[in-house]
């Protein structure tokens, strides 16, 4: 499916997730980097040890114990393949955090078209946080809430 | 055609210049290649090859598909020639003349 | 500009030369951050990068830069014909250093000529270093990490993008490029083909046909889309002209590009003196064209006699650096080629 269409299966997702327990306790990191390429900034730049890397060949591993969810790696990774979850808002939403590079960049309380992993409009998301400091360098990351059964599904707003 | 706004670049914005294809006035900005003012203009066709019609493709200056008269001189890679105002550029069909001026 | 810095930070002069007006060649069309590690300066912009090198060219006394220079021929007494700013003249070097790049492929189909049918690279001159939008709605051809990355720039520049296709059954570049591109609406159609590009003065459209697993076209699965501008990335051809010039022995190994130089791993061709480093040596991602750079510029200076001590360790950490970038499973590819170029196993030519 992912070599064929970009679109990485909800079980190449889920298999990525916490423990049930760490996901109800707060906000964590998703690390949906599938394949293996010689990267790593998801490393470095992560300032509490929590990802790491066998060698700079492999997939990136997140210990959620140690992940603060500071979003740090949102705008680091080339790839923009990282996104912070928190499933601890409740009221059947969840917040999602992810890189933005295209114009036009909302504002906090916007409400927005979330788009699904093919890009389809599947629900409204209500933009709660656009952070354009400078040194995220041109990447802005953006915090939605969506509803909770959109969890897999929103990786991008229009 | 020219894109004001971009979430990573920012675009100088050039000294604006007048200059002529096929005798209809255009304006571009000094420096930019012939072929991006042009492009800019709408212009895609730049020369006839064999009858056919043909645009740039490398913009490297590699392929030849651009080669267009500019002030009299035939074969000017217009993908790196520099556009200074006051230009006459035309469209070249066929191989182009080694006489200045001349027809191909 | 890496092999220059490399050679004259262990100490030795270096003339630089290319026939653009500013130094940097493809990189300042990259608007994306590089993959790899952070001595590549890993997720950092490709436009960052160019401009990181140009200043440390600038500050470096070693180094002498000839912008709008075309190197016309390199002859066997390293004897270098040059034309500066119009003028002909040529010099003489101890050591010489190749990393002309390389060049859009073309692609076989009916209107193949229209104006409209341009390359990535040119797409990519054209949005990011002059600001000017290629088309309105335009087909890519190639889903490999250019054909991605394009697309992606394409949509930054407010550029629809109505389709990538793919020939091959699988996604050729990296996934999270792919999927960077999906999210945003852009479909992906793998084993999918041009086949004839349509319009009379410019393209106005595109036939699309499905492929078999031969790479046949499938009979009957034609339709047509609308589009203004048909973009090509099916690869790279290693411009190597200048190479042939010193008679250095090339071999053809598809997995690296065509026909690149055989060398060693000093990035030293068979010609005694004269090393390659990037597209031209072998059609690869910049983070290792810039490694393979550094290689060659300390390997030269090396030879010369005139390099600080330090230049054999330096050395000896770049090729581990480009070693531990080609060990995993993305690398596989280049391996097999090197493998192949090593063992002869290629076509000569």
């Amino acid at each position: 499916m992912l070599e064929r269409t970009g679109i990485a299966t909800r079980d190449m997702f889920e298999a990525l997730l916490p423990s049930e327990e760490r996901r109800k306790k707060g906000a964590y990191v998703v690390m949906e980097c599938y394949e293996k390429i010689p990267c790593n900034p998801c490393v470095t730049s992560c300032a509490f040890g929590a990802v790491t890397m066998e060698n700079i060949n492999e997939l990136p591993d997140c210990d959620a114990d140690k992940c603060t969810a500071c979003g740090k790696c949102v705008s680091r990774c080339p790839g923009l393949a990282c996104f912070v979850i928190d499933e601890t808002v409740g009221d059947g939403k969840v917040k999602i955090t992810f890189p933005h590079e295209m114009l036009p960049i909302p504002k906090a309380g916007d409400t927005v078209d979330a788009l699904g992993r093919d890009g389809a409009v599947v629900g409204k998301a209500e933009v709660l946080k656009v952070n354009t400091a400078k040194n995220l360098d041109r990447t802005a990351v953006i915090t939605v809430l969506v509803d909770e059964n959109l969890l897999y599904d929103v990786r991008s707003i229009r | 055609m020219r894109i004001v706004e971009h979430p990573v670049l920012t675009f100088g914005t050039g000294k604006e210049v007048a200059f002529t294809f096929e005798d209809k006035k255009m304006a571009g900005l000094e420096g930019e290649p012939i072929a991006a003012a042009l492009h800019a203009n709408g212009v895609r066709e730049l020369r006839e090859h064999h009858g056919r019609p043909r645009g740039f493709f490398c913009a490297i200056g590699n392929c030849s598909s651009c080669l267009m008269e500019v002030d009299g001189v035939p074969n000017v890679r217009v993908c790196v020639e520099p556009l200074k105002g006051g230009m006459v550029v035309k469209l070249q069909k066929g191989n182009g003349s080694l006489m200045l001026g001349g027809k191909a | 500009m890496s092999a220059a810095l490399a050679a004259a930070a262990v100490g030795v002069r270096v003339t630089l030369m290319d026939r653009w007006s500013e130094l940097g060649g493809q990189l300042i069309k990259q608007t994306h951050r590089f993959f790899g590690s952070e001595r590549e300066r890993a997720g950092t912009r490709g436009i960052d990068i160019v401009q990181e090198l140009r200043d440390e060219i600038a500050a470096n006394p070693l180094i002498e830069v000839k912008c709008n220079t075309d190197v016309l021929g390199i002859y066997s007494d390293r004897v270098i014909a040059f034309e500066e700013n119009g003028k002909f003249t040529r010099m003489t070097a101890d050591k010489i250093i190749i990393s002309t790049g390389a060049a859009e492929k073309m692609l076989l189909f009916e209107n193949n000529d229209l104006p409209g049918v341009y390359g990535a690279g040119a797409v990519q001159t054209l949005m990011n270093v002059y600001g000017i939008q290629p088309g309105n709605r335009v087909l890519m051809i190639g889903a490999g990490n250019i054909g991605l990355i394009v697309t992606y720039q394409l949509l930054q520049a407010g550029v629809e993008v109505a389709a990538i296709v793919e020939a091959a059954p699988r996604i050729g570049g990296y996934k999270v490029h792919a999927s960077k591109v999906r999210r945003l609406g852009v479909p992906i159609m793998t084993k999918t083909t041009v086949k004839t590009a349509l319009g009379d003065r410019f393209v106005t459209g595109a036939v699309l046909a499905d492929m078999d697993d031969s790479f046949q076209l499938v009979p009957g699965t034609e339709r047509e889309i609308e589009v203004d501008t048909i973009c090509l990335s099916v690869g790279l051809n290693p411009l190597s002209e200048l190479i042939t010039h010193t008679r250095a022995e090339m071999r053809y190994v598809p997995q690296l590009g065509g026909f690149i130089p055989v060398r060693d791993d000093n990035m030293e061709t068979t010609s005694p003196g004269v090393y390659v480093a990037g597209d031209v040596s072998c059609i690869e991602e910049a983070s290792a064209a810039m490694i393979e750079g550094s290689i060659a510029g300390v390997s030269a200076a090396i030879a010369t006699g005139m390099h600080r001590p330090e230049a054999l360790d330096m050395r000896d950490e770049f090729v581990d650096q480009l070693r531990i970038l080609r060990s995993g499973d993305t690398g596989k590819k280049i391996r097999d080629g090197l493998k192949m170029l090593n063992q002869g196993r290629a076509v000569n030519c």
